[in-house]
């Protein structure tokens, strides 16, 4: 299915009845049955200093699917991820106003090292640390203590195996882990999120400096995750979003335009932005 | 495309071999010399100072050998010259320096670069980059005036705590090799603070974010991730500091005493080889006592290269696999 194919041409009444403007209809009514919500997001405000990077954005993610942010640099979207785990607090200057909840609970009262144990990250560039490769993966297992000394060698190959990484790495455990491809260290890296066994699964950008073979490993890796975990993926590539979301959203100058189904979104988008967007009119 | 345009870049005009001249005016050429020319300079003067070191010491060199470095009189006026108690003094004083000023250093470092708010931490550091550039006799006038005093009155509180060695028995009148190694502390520390708080704000975020991204806390993040990161240039700028202080001069023969014997108290006074050459030089008669002073220059240099030599090897050894 090819996502930048033009979207069906749709009555003149019909664009002008959809395209109503701001505030979009509440998260709630359009939440599709069958799916539960495992972030919920109510009026986030985000402030970088005095410049206002997200307004009131309301939103769901849902369990054991993959929500995919899209639009251009700038949007928003990286910042929005970010709040989701509470990273934007090493940001000078940051503030957030508005409620997030994950599962129920409001994540600002959590305590923050518990809140990104269950909800991980992986980042634009693959960050490994100067350890070996073993020692990447064991390292969040053994500051949360989660894992015993003697389960850790079968929980760094399970972790592995998850991120399809095991049989390249399997005879270089202890070897460098900055020896691996660009590719490789980035499945490394979501490896190493995956052993501590997080609830949800934040992407930034997980493709952006790698080459199409590396990012169609890591997308199907993606596929496979979704299983054991909710996924959100920021990405500046819309095949992309097409290929692995079930959900997308798209984000322009810090406002969530629209929230749908990844097929309506990139078949029958209800907004005149996101249309344009999509079909490559700007951005 | 870029690579094309950079090939055409690098082309030479075909069909005629150019001159050096038309070359020399493309600038790679004249920046090659240039920069070759610096490097060069820097060995000849390294060279250079070794024959220079080499030739003058030629007459303690034949008639002690080898023995020059390892017996422990230093009696001029009988002619007798042994190198060991300076070796002594100046290895033990920078031992000593190193023990006190790498914790201290580093710590500060860690607070400066991580956890003090950036304002604070740029006017501290200002201030510690200050003390770096304060002569060394100025230390020694504090170590003589500040410095001794202090220590012989919290003399008691050491003794009481490690007082069971051997290393810390015997009177204590305030110039000692003990004092030496105070002053060189606060001489080396600025060095340690000022670079690896550099080496440590240059760890990329990335690494950082990947730690608390896994729910590890900020100081689990600073200790397992961001100084095993920035280690190589923290072991840099301890090398720079050891350097400094087994070569410091002015402020080591105000507080060490002076005594070219070896003994087992620290609380003892002693001689290092960088003192001695700048006491006894101005009054060094005959070819052999300053061919001895000289050739004490020549052990300090090649002490110098074979500790941070050593110091080299132990940290590639030590590093784990893995490390960058």
């Amino acid at each position: 299915m090819s996502p930048m194919q033009a979207p069906s041409p749709r009555p003149v009444s019909d664009v002008t009845m959809r395209s109503h403007p701001f505030p979009m209809q509440t998260v709630e009514e359009k939440k599709p049955a069958g799916e539960l919500a495992k972030l919920s997001a109510t009026n986030l405000v985000f402030h970088y200093g005095s410049f206002q990077a997200l307004h009131g954005i309301s939103m769901q993610v849902y369990e054991n699917r993959v929500t995919a942010f899209i639009g251009p640099s700038g949007c928003g979207k990286s910042t929005f991820l970010r709040t989701l785990n509470r990273m934007y607090e090493t940001i000078r200057n940051a503030r957030v106003e508005g409620e997030i909840v994950l599962d129920g609970e409001d994540i600002f009262k959590l305590e923050v090292s518990e809140l990104r144990r269950r909800v991980g990250m992986v980042f634009q560039r693959p960050n490994p640390f100067p350890k070996s490769i073993f020692d990447n993966i064991a390292y969040g297992p053994r500051i949360n203590g989660s894992v015993s000394r003697s389960a850790m060698k079968d929980h760094v190959e399970q972790s592995l195996r998850r991120a399809a990484l095991w049989d390249e790495v399997k005879d270089k455990l202890h070897h460098s882990a900055y020896g691996l491809s660009g590719g490789q260290q980035q499945r490394l890296c979501i490896a190493r999120a995956l052993a501590v066994n997080p609830e949800v699964l934040l992407l930034d950008e997980p493709c952006s400096s790698l080459d199409p073979i590396a990012t169609a490993k890591i997308e199907d890796l993606i596929f496979q995750l979704k299983d054991s975990c909710t996924i959100v993926i920021v990405t500046h590539n819309m095949q992309q979003a097409a290929r692995v979301a079930d959900y997308t959203g798209f984000f322009l100058m810090g406002k969530l335009i629209e929230f749908d189904n990844t097929t309506v979104i990139f078949k029958n988008p209800a907004k005149k932005e996101t249309e344009d967007y999509i079909t490559g009119r700007f951005g | 495309m870029a690579a094309s345009s950079t090939t055409n870049f690098s082309a030479r005009p075909s069909g005629r071999a150019s001159t050096f001249w038309q070359r020399l005016r493309s600038g790679d050429d004249i920046a090659y010399v240039v920069t070759l020319t610096c490097a060069l300079t820097i060995l000849a003067i390294t060279a250079l100072l070794v024959f220079e070191l080499y030739k003058n010491s030629a007459v303690p060199r034949h008639q002690f050998g080898w023995s020059f470095l390892v017996t422990t009189t230093w009696d001029p006026v009988a002619g007798q010259f042994g190198a060991l108690p300076f070796i002594y003094g100046t290895v033990v004083t920078s031992a000593l320096a190193l023990l006190m000023a790498i914790p201290l250093g580093v710590g500060a470092a860690i607070f400066l670069a991580e956890l003090a708010p950036m304002r604070i931490s740029n006017a501290l550091t200002f201030l510690i980059e200050l003390l770096a550039a304060v002569p060394s006799v100025i230390f020694g006038l504090l170590g003589i005036f500040v410095l001794v005093p202090a220590l012989v009155s919290i003399e008691p509180a050491i003794r009481s705590v490690l007082g069971w060695t051997p290393l810390f028995s015997g009177p204590f009148y305030g110039v000692s090799i003990f004092s030496a190694g105070v002053v060189l502390t606060v001489m080396i520390i600025p060095f340690i603070i000022s670079i690896s708080r550099e080496v440590i704000l240059a760890v990329p975020a990335e690494q950082r974010d990947g730690a608390l991204a896994l729910g590890a806390t900020k100081w689990e993040t600073t200790w397992n991730v961001v100084i095993p990161f920035a280690k190589k240039g923290i072991m840099g700028s301890i090398f720079l500091a050891l350097a400094r202080s087994l070569g410091e001069t002015m402020a080591v023969t105000m507080v060490i005493g002076n005594e070219p014997k070896i003994h087992q108290s620290l609380f003892a006074p002693g001689y290092s080889i960088a003192a001695v050459i700048a006491n006894e030089f101005a009054e060094a008669t005959g070819d052999l006592y300053l061919g001895a002073l000289i050739e004490l220059g020549l052990v300090l240099f090649g002490l110098t290269i074979i500790i941070n030599g050593l110091a080299r090897v132990l940290v590639l050894t030590t590093t784990k696999k893995g490390a960058i």
